[in-house]
Order: C-alpha cells, then structure tokens, then sequence
C-alpha cells in the first residue's frame, strides 16, 4: 500500500494558489524529500497531509486516509518534527518522552520499556533524569525524532529537521532516518541543504505551487546534466515568478 | 483522558520549575495581603502631635493626658514654639499640633470660656479633618467631665453606627479587590503567556498534528491554573481571617461558587489573549494593560466610582471584575445570599460564556 497519495491537490487562499494541482505517490518505507524554495507551497501541502487544514481541491490520502474526512486517524499514524525540536527545556529527557508519549495515547507500560529502550540506544542514561535545557543541540535534535517517532507512526513529516546543525551531526542524523525506513516508517522530509537531497530514495521540486521534477537524485540529475543536485534545484527554482516571503 | 492527564502533569512540571512563575504565584497574593492590610491602611492610627503648652496648669495637663492614653495619637516632645511646630510640619515629624495659651485654666474658670488651638497639616485633607475631630471630641469629652451637673435644655445626641464593618477596619473593603486581582494576574496573565509560550516554542505546531485535540490543548492549560488560582484563593482568605481579622460573614460556597464563575471568566480572558498574540511579552503586556489596570481602576476597591466621570463609569460595567467585586462584598462583608448578588452573577456567566464562545472559534480558526 502507497503511504501518502496526492491527485491534484489543491490549496487556494484567495486568488492565490498556495498549491496549484500537485500528485504524487510516496511508498510505504521511502524516504522522500520534498524541496522547493520558500514560498513554493511547501509548508501549505505538508499542512494538509498532516491533517491540519484542508485542502480546496484534489485528493489525498496519508496512510490510507482521506485528508478530508480522517483527520484524526491520520494524525494517529503520523510523526512530525519541525527545526524548532519542540523539547521542552523545562522538563527532563524522560519526561518529555512520558507527555509526547501520553499525547499520542502509548499505555503506561510501553513507555517505560520503550523510553528505557530509547534512551540506551542514544546513549542517553546519564542524562535521561536532566533537564533537556542543558542538552547540547546535537542531542536534542536526535532525541525529538526518537519522540516523533516514538509511537511508532507509519509515516513520519520532518519540516527541515536539521536546520543550525553541523555536518557531522546531520550526518548521524540521517543515520537515525535511515533506520527508521529500514523498520518501515516512511520518511517525508523537506530540507533546504542540496546534500541531504541526494541522501533520499526520490525527491519532488516544489516551484510556485508546482511540483515541477520528481525521481531519484540520480536521474534527475542527469535530465538536467549536471553532477550536483544544487545546478538541478538552481536550473528548476529560477524559473519561479513567486518572491520568497 | 489519559492524555490529558498527562498534559496537565506537563503543566504543573512547567509551574513548579518556574521560579519567576512560582514568585508571582504565592510571593504576589502575600505581598498584596500585607501591603493594603498594613501600609497603605487609610485608617488614622499613631498620627504624630506636638503639643504647645504654655499653661501648663491642671487642665491643659490632663487634656494632654488623655491625648496621650488615645491610640489615634502619638505625642511626640513637647513643641518649644510656634516656629518648632511649623519646623516639624515640614519635616514630617507631626500632623497636627495643640497650642494651650498662656492662662488656659484661669481663663476657664474666671471668664468660663477658654480657648485652644488646633493646628493641622491639610496637605492630606482627608486625614487632617478626621484628626481635627478626633481632637475635638477628647477636649469637648473633658469638658463635659467638667460639668457633670449641667444640663443643657435641648440636646441631640447623634449615634452613628458603622454597619456591616463595626470596628471600622480598613482591611474589609479591599480584600475582595485583591482577590480579584490575584485571579486576573494567575488566571489572564499566566495562562495566556503558557498558552503562548508553546507557539513560541514550537511545541504548538506538534500538539496541533498530534491526536491531542486543540480543545482539548485549551483545557489542560486551564485546569492547572483553576486549581493554582483557588489555592491562591485559600491563602487570600486564611491571611485575612487570621493575620487582618476579617470576619467572612456569608456562606462559604457561596464564595467559592462564584469565585469559581469568576475564575472562568479570567481563563477565557487569558485564553482570547494568547490566541491573538504571538510572543509571551505581547500576551503579559496585554493582560496587564488590558486587564489589570481596569481592574485596579473601575472595580471600585481603590477608588469609588461614583466619583468618577460618566465616561469611566460606563466603561466600568464592561469590566467583569467590577461585578466579582461586588458580589464578594456583599457575600464576604455583608453576609448577603444569592438572592442579592443574582443579577451580578448572571452578567457574569454571560461575560464568561460569551468569552470562552470567542476564545475557543478563534483557536479553531488559529489551526489553519
């Protein structure tokens, strides 16, 4: 079954279209990167897959449900992280993993296996019982993936997960993605760094509302002839007649 | 509901680590309570008198006596002059002074008139009229003692009784007002910057995807602060039943029914503020000017309103905590039921129905 279906999704505010009829079909387990520049549209379609409005036009379905009509079960079988991390500073490693862990309804007993779990395969148990606030970012930023997908969701949204991270960090970052598609989650995931791009299974440019290139890093690389995923992004988001806001 | 449970448990995480949330929590309802209860007392207590006694005979002596035995007045060293008195006015030393002329007593007993003088710092008139009487009536009681057996033909004795707060004790008249501040600055200001904090924190956005439905968010912001507010509440009422002495002369319940309504109405306030606010210092700045100030200044427990211009008096009935105000007063002080303060408490639920209808449309609206 495809994790995410779009049919000419649609998002009009106005006289403005925010999305313009895009599609596209993501596979259970993928890791799909979703570019554009800012202002493309981007964050407008990740809304409506995660069920928090609605779009004007088209069709879509996020883990077999219909953006419309399923709100709340997709919700349910989805993770999202944004580049704010969105730990709470004030609460403990283990805490924050006990709230978000609660919220999306974990039973008591798999929390405490699972944080146990978590926290040994950060390599975290020193830290587990301190304040997230005296975390370096590197760890936060791990740890609110390992929240975002905690209970274990089948698709996860990652909104530039590693925007203000170093290379070495966002390095191991995608290792921990990486690991994730292998256990079957897909990954959805919109970045701004050209390299990351071409750590994805296939990739979708975003210009003015448009999804104007989707495949591999690999082929869309040679449809532009070039070696860098950089000219493909440059050659596609030139054309755009939206100024970024 | 296990969710939920575990957000509220979230929240009262987020209050107790708090030191600046904890000092505006507990430190400000004590710090209030002792400030209007003692120092800004509006009684006249302890006022500072220098007496100028140049008779110095039997009468002046035991009028000054029984000046001193008064706890109205402290006697402070006796006056040298008519120039150490206005030296001592202007240094604050004293509010008021007596002058005994020369021969006060002979006077009284050959010519059966004498005169005294009274001199008092108007610069606070209020205080320098209540003076002046208390003065008055020590020497017009003496004078009395004086002839026990004078009769006068037609006397009218005025009886004044202070009702519903006997013992004239100043602290009565605010306690409400600061119960209701307590709750705007807890239930407004609090919850709003909570609220708020979360969308500056980027937490908002991942409870928004979650499960967790929005008003579900709202409710488990709320609670914590309904029940940190009544605490709050407990600690008002057992300062001023234990350390001012208040009487709470109405029914309980009553009280905590309608403080409860109150409470409502200032969650739903704070709530309306964070939904059209997007930084925690916008939400505070908007709680105090927008609901503090009206609440110290058109409530009536500062400054009467009938006093006011018409303009402020009008705006003064869109403000709830005008009608909060009123109803602790008549509950508290005067002991009434509810069959007094209905009315009141009826504008109120509307106030709290139509606020919290308005705050939960717009968070909906705020989703998309």
């Amino acid at each position: 079954m495809k994790a995410i279906i779009c049919k000419g999704l649609t998002k009009q505010f106005g006289d403005f279209k925010a999305v313009d009829s895009i599609s596209f079909d993501v596979e259970q387990g993928e890791i799909f990167g979703f570019l554009g520049a800012n202002g493309a549209g981007k964050t407008t379609a990740m809304r409506i897959l995660c069920g928090l409005s609605y779009p004007t036009a088209g069709e879509a379905t996020v883990a077999g449900f219909d953006v419309y009509r399923q709100q709340e079960k997709i919700k349910k079988n989805i993770g999202y992280m944004s580049q704010k991390f969105s730990l709470y500073d004030n609460l403990t490693l283990l805490e924050n993993i006990e709230f978000y862990g609660g919220v999306y309804g974990v039973s008591r007993a798999d929390i405490r296996t699972r944080s146990r779990e978590l926290v040994s395969t950060l390599g975290l148990e020193k830290e587990a019982g301190k304040l997230v606030a005296g975390l370096p970012l590197g760890w936060k930023q791990k740890l609110a993936f390992s929240v975002a997908i905690f209970h274990r969701p089948r698709i996860v949204f990652l909104d530039e997960p590693t925007g203000g991270v170093d290379p070495v960090t966002r390095r191991q970052f995608w290792d921990m993605i990486y690991e994730a598609a292998a256990a079957g989650i897909t990954v959805f995931v919109t970045t701004h760094y050209m390299d990351e791009a071409e750590y994805c299974n296939r990739i979708s440019v975003m210009v003015d509302g448009r999804v104007e290139a989707l495949d591999t890093p690999a082929r869309l690389k040679q449809q532009f002839s070039t070696d860098s995923m950089d000219e493909v992004f440059y050659q596609l988001a030139r054309g755009a007649k939206r100024s970024a806001d | 509901m296990k969710q939920l449970f575990a957000f509220i448990r979230k929240e009262f995480y987020h209050v107790f680590r708090d030191k600046r949330t904890l000092l505006i929590l507990f430190g400000f309802p004590v710090v209030q309570i002792i400030l209007f209860g003692f120092a800004l007392s509006s009684e006249v207590k302890n006022i500072g008198i220098a007496i100028l006694d140049n008779a110095h005979d039997v009468h002046s002596e035991q009028i000054i006596s029984r000046i001193n035995t008064s706890a109205y007045f402290q006697v402070k060293a006796p006056a040298r002059g008519y120039k150490d008195i206005e030296r001592r006015f202007k240094e604050g030393d004293i509010k008021c002074a007596l002058v005994f002329p020369a021969g006060f007593g002979s006077d009284l007993y050959k010519t059966g008139g004498a005169q005294v003088q009274i001199i008092a710092d108007a610069s606070d008139p209020n205080t320098a009229t209540t003076l002046t009487n208390y003065l008055n009536s020590i020497i017009s009681n003496y004078q009395q003692e004086l002839n026990p057996t004078a009769k006068l033909s037609y006397r009218i004795v005025p009886e004044m009784r202070a009702l519903y707060n006997e013992e004239q004790n100043g602290s009565l008249n605010f306690i409400p007002g600061v119960i209701a501040l307590i709750f705007m600055i807890v239930s407004t200001a609090l919850t709003s910057v909570a609220v708020v904090r979360e969308k500056e924190l980027g937490t908002m956005e991942i409870l928004l995807v979650s499960p967790f439905r929005p008003i579900m968010v709202l409710i488990a912001k709320a609670v914590p602060y309904l029940v940190l507010s009544l605490i709050d509440f407990i600690i008002i009422l057992v300062l001023a039943v234990f350390l001012l002495n208040v009487e709470i002369k109405g029914s309980l319940v009553l009280i905590f029914a309608e403080s409860i309504l109150f409470i409502i109405t200032c969650l739903s306030l704070g709530l309306l503020i964070s939904n059209v606010t997007a930084s925690q210092q916008a939400a505070m700045l908007m709680s105090m000017m927008g609901m503090m100030l009206p609440t110290l200044l058109l409530t009536g427990f500062m400054f009467p309103l009938e006093n006011m211009p018409k303009p402020f008096q009008v705006a003064s009935h869109i403000v709830p905590s005008k009608y909060y105000y009123s109803i602790i007063k008549a509950v508290m002080l005067k002991g009434l039921g509810f069959s007094y303060v209905w009315k009141e408490t009826l504008i109120l639920a509307g106030m709290a129905t139509g606020l919290l209808f308005v705050a939960l449309k717009n968070f909906k609206i705020r989703l998309s």
